[in-house]
């Protein structure tokens, strides 16, 4: 059987390119994709914890699929934000939307 | 109705009209003049009541017309005033409401009441006449009527109520009201043409000068009523031992007795009111008043009410001899001085007024060589004779004033001028040509106005003391034989020179105004007054011929005897003790025959021929200028006040002392300030203030950057926070 280690790994540099993607991309639809690859991330850890410590139970999925559907809002909503956003300034870039700056 | 209601009524009309002119009748002048002579014929009327019914009764003195009310509370007791009717009131109202009747009469006469208004005339200047033109087509000049016509009546109305209040008074408070009243409406009326500069002046001298006086005679009566508890006359008189307690009381001024000198601060109160000297020298001024003013209240009633007051005080000032001499020379003094004077004035009313001065003298030295009734009588018949002859000038100057008018009429020349619409608004009043109250600018009027000359003739003659025929002669006869009886010789000679000038002086007027020829065309065109005017100059002349034979001595020779010596029992039965007549002496009848008859000889033998101001060798400049009183009052009294008030009081006290104290604590003030402001409050509170302020400011500015608006440079601050406080809580959770 895989340890679990291997899972944590690919879990960590999942949330990693996702963080990244975060703070380094430019288009803000970029930003959403970093978003849900830490999310994910997230879901891995969950799922991998639940299986090697007691599968008898089954909180583990529970919270995996909350996350999910919390996931799914989170994206309807953002995208919204952007199209909403992208209609008044013609532009999805994250620098240019500076509205909150002082 | 009782007596007693009738004199508080008395004197109610006169106030009564005062009010009613004042608050509604003031814009209608036949109303205003009927009421206030109604008025005044009310009061005769009521007086004449009341001194009939004094006749009758036996014994008046003891028991006299009198009630009293309770005033107000003075501690347990009551300060009561009241009115009173004894002998020397009854005499005194008598002719006191006879010569208000008149002269309310003769004013409507004498402020032309039925000509026609003025073309230039303005309020507060005498009128200046009117042009009428007539169904010729020629124009006139004609008077024209005052026009504050019924102010005048109300002033009348109010002077009247103070007169009768004073006569009226049974104590000396009330007397004194009436006393000021009068006093007031002398500053009025002196002050009636308030236009001409010289009678606002005139009216200010007047009642500043009668102020000085009044302020002493206050202090007289605090100090009377302190020592005794009243101030009723007979609640005084008729006590014995008040009398003896005034008598013997010593006071630390001058070593007299508090009679004394109560007495003579009473008696500075006449001497103001009643011009004495040396306070005589607002009377001439007044002059400047309408000549009514000038008969009733500055010959027959205000200046006789000073009279009346020590009259009335006569058995309070007989307790010290000393007072009765300071009295006794002051109005003997008086007397020839006025007189000197009067010699050489040329103004009617002017000598007119020097001589009520001079009379006035007479009366008070009367009283103060103790010739008590004598002093009365000359009080009596003065007030009637004086009336008339101020009511006569008043003719006088009335009808020259026509003459004026009549010439200027003739100047103006075509009627087309005269009525020429250019001069209407104008304010200057038309040229006056001369002055119609000079008598050197009158002569012959006997022509043209022949009831006042034959009332000014008796007027005049009773005021010389023209023998038998005159009231003049009986009283200033008795004040003559009194000095002489009671052995006042350097009195009776003064006085007798004062009397012989008087004669003189007297004949000098009547024969410049009346007698030789017009001097002037004015005079030329001279006209008699209306009957409103001469009617008054009639009654009084008939007062001034018959009132003298109610005094004829019981041993006068020939005539003493025919008819009692009323006037004496009556009036004499005023005081306790009734004074003596003197005895019969044919020293003081001779000198007053010689004086009374040389006097108005050489009168008339020296000024029938003169022709002119020039040729009259008695215009010697201190006669005409008054013995220079005017200028040494101006000099010691005038000037050190103008000196107190401007230089002391105004610019040492106020503005140096005082505005230097002030302004000295405004600097200081000022100082302390800036000093709290430079070192508390700019540096501790705006200091704080500023701190906090800019404080907050730098810290924002110095936060400022953080806020980039990037989010992810949130983000990665964020993660970075995350970081930090992670390791840190691992580090310290874990050790």
């Amino acid at each position: 059987m895989i340890p679990l280690s291997w899972f944590l790994f690919l879990s960590a540099a999942l949330f990693s390119i996702g963080l990244f993607g975060v703070l380094a991309r430019k288009n803000a639809i970029a930003i959403l994709l970093g978003i849900e690859l830490m999310l994910n991330a997230v879901n891995i850890n969950l799922v991998s914890f639940w299986r090697y410590n007691d599968p008898s139970r089954i909180d583990g999925q529970v919270f995996t699929v909350i996350v999910f559907a919390v996931a799914a809002a989170e994206v309807a909503v953002g995208l919204a934000l952007i199209i909403s956003v992208y209609r008044h300034r013609n532009t999805v870039v994250a620098d240019e939307i500076d509205l909150m700056k002082w | 109705m009782t007596t007693e209601t009738l004199l508080w009524l008395i004197p109610l009309p006169p106030v009564l009209a005062f009010f009613l002119i004042v608050i509604f009748t003031n814009k209608n002048r036949a109303l205003s003049h009927t009421i206030g002579v109604g008025a005044a014929a009310l009061s005769w009327l009521g007086s004449m009541i009341v001194f009939a019914r004094a006749l009758g009764v036996h014994e008046l003195g003891k028991t006299p017309f009198q009630s009293t009310f309770n005033w107000f509370p003075t501690g347990a007791a009551w300060f009561k005033v009241g009115v009173l009717i004894d002998p020397l009131g009854a005499a005194v109202l008598f002719f006191v409401a006879i010569t208000i009747f008149m002269i309310f009469l003769y004013s409507v006469g004498y402020h032309n009441y039925g000509q026609p208004a003025g073309d230039h005339d303005r309020k507060g200047l005498p009128p200046h006449g009117a042009t009428v033109t007539d169904e010729h087509g020629h124009a006139h000049v004609v008077p024209s009527i005052e026009p504050m016509y019924s102010r005048f009546f109300a002033f009348l109305g109010l002077f009247a109520f103070g007169m009768y209040v004073l006569v009226l008074s049974d104590n000396l408070l009330t007397l004194f009201v009436g006393w000021e009243i009068m006093g007031l409406c002398s500053y009025l009326l002196i002050g009636f043409w308030y236009g001409k500069p010289s009678a606002r002046d005139a009216a200010v001298k007047a009642f500043m000068t009668t102020r000085v006086g009044d302020v002493f005679m206050l202090l007289g009566i605090a100090y009377l009523y302190s020592a005794t508890g009243t101030l009723s006359f007979r609640e005084i008189f008729n006590n014995a031992g008040f009398m003896q307690a005034l008598a013997t009381t010593a006071t630390p001024i001058l070593g007299l007795s508090a009679a004394g000198l109560i007495g003579l601060l009473l008696f500075i109160g006449t001497i103001g009111k009643s011009a004495q000297w040396p306070l005589h020298i607002w009377l001439p001024d007044a002059m400047e008043g309408p000549t009514p003013v000038s008969a009733m209240i500055h010959a027959a009633t205000m200046v006789s009410a000073g009279v009346y007051m020590v009259i009335r005080m006569f058995p309070l000032l007989s307790l010290d001899p000393r007072t009765m001499t300071v009295v006794a020379f002051i109005g003997t003094f008086t007397a020839i001085f006025a007189a000197t004077i009067a010699v050489a004035q040329n103004d009617i009313k002017r000598v007119l007024a020097y001589s009520t001065i001079s009379q006035l003298g007479f009366m008070i030295a009367a009283l103060g060589i103790g010739a008590y009734v004598a002093a009365a009588f000359h009080l009596i018949t003065h007030a009637f004779f004086k009336a008339l002859l101020f009511l006569g000038s008043g003719s006088v100057i009335h009808g020259m004033e026509h003459g004026v008018l009549h010439v200027q009429g003739e100047h103006a020349g075509s009627p087309q001028h005269a009525g020429s619409p250019q001069h209407a608004g104008s304010p200057q009043p038309p040229q006056q040509h001369i002055d119609p109250q000079d008598m050197f600018n009158m002569g012959g009027l006997r022509k043209k106005m022949p009831i006042t000359f034959w009332t000014f003739l008796i007027g005049g003659f009773a005021l010389s003391g023209f023998p038998l025929v005159t009231t003049g002669f009986w009283s200033k006869d008795e004040i003559l034989a009194d000095a002489w009886g009671h052995g006042h010789l350097a009195v009776f000679i003064t006085l007798a020179v004062a009397a012989f000038m008087t004669a003189f002086y007297t004949m000098r007027q009547i024969t410049l105004t009346f007698l030789g020829e017009p001097r002037t065309k004015e005079a030329e065109h001279a006209q008699e007054t209306p009957w409103t005017m001469t009617v008054p100059l009639m009654v009084l002349a008939f007062f001034a011929v018959t009132y003298g034979w109610v005094g004829i001595p019981e041993h006068f020779p020939g005539l003493g005897g025919l008819v009692p010596n009323w006037f004496h029992d009556f009036v004499g039965h005023t005081l306790a003790h009734v004074p003596e007549a003197p005895a019969f002496s044919w020293v003081p009848l001779l000198t007053s025959l010689g004086v009374a008859l040389g006097g108005l000889f050489f009168g008339w033998l020296y000024y029938r021929n003169v022709k002119s101001a020039k040729e009259d060798v008695f215009q010697i400049p201190v006669l005409k200028n008054k013995w220079y009183f005017d200028e040494a009052y101006n000099f010691l009294f005038i000037k050190p006040a103008y000196w107190f008030s401007e230089t002391f009081v105004y610019k040492w006290m106020d503005q140096w002392l005082i505005d230097g104290i002030l302004h000295s604590f405004g600097k200081a003030t000022q100082g302390l300030g800036a000093a709290i402001r430079k070192y508390i409050d700019v540096i501790v509170v705006n200091g704080f203030g500023d701190l906090v302020g800019y404080g907050t400011k730098d810290v924002g500015q110095g936060l400022r950057p953080m806020q980039t608006g990037r989010v992810q440079q949130y983000m990665l601050a964020a993660l970075l926070t995350v970081i930090v406080v992670g390791a840190i809580l691992t580090f310290f959770l874990a050790a």
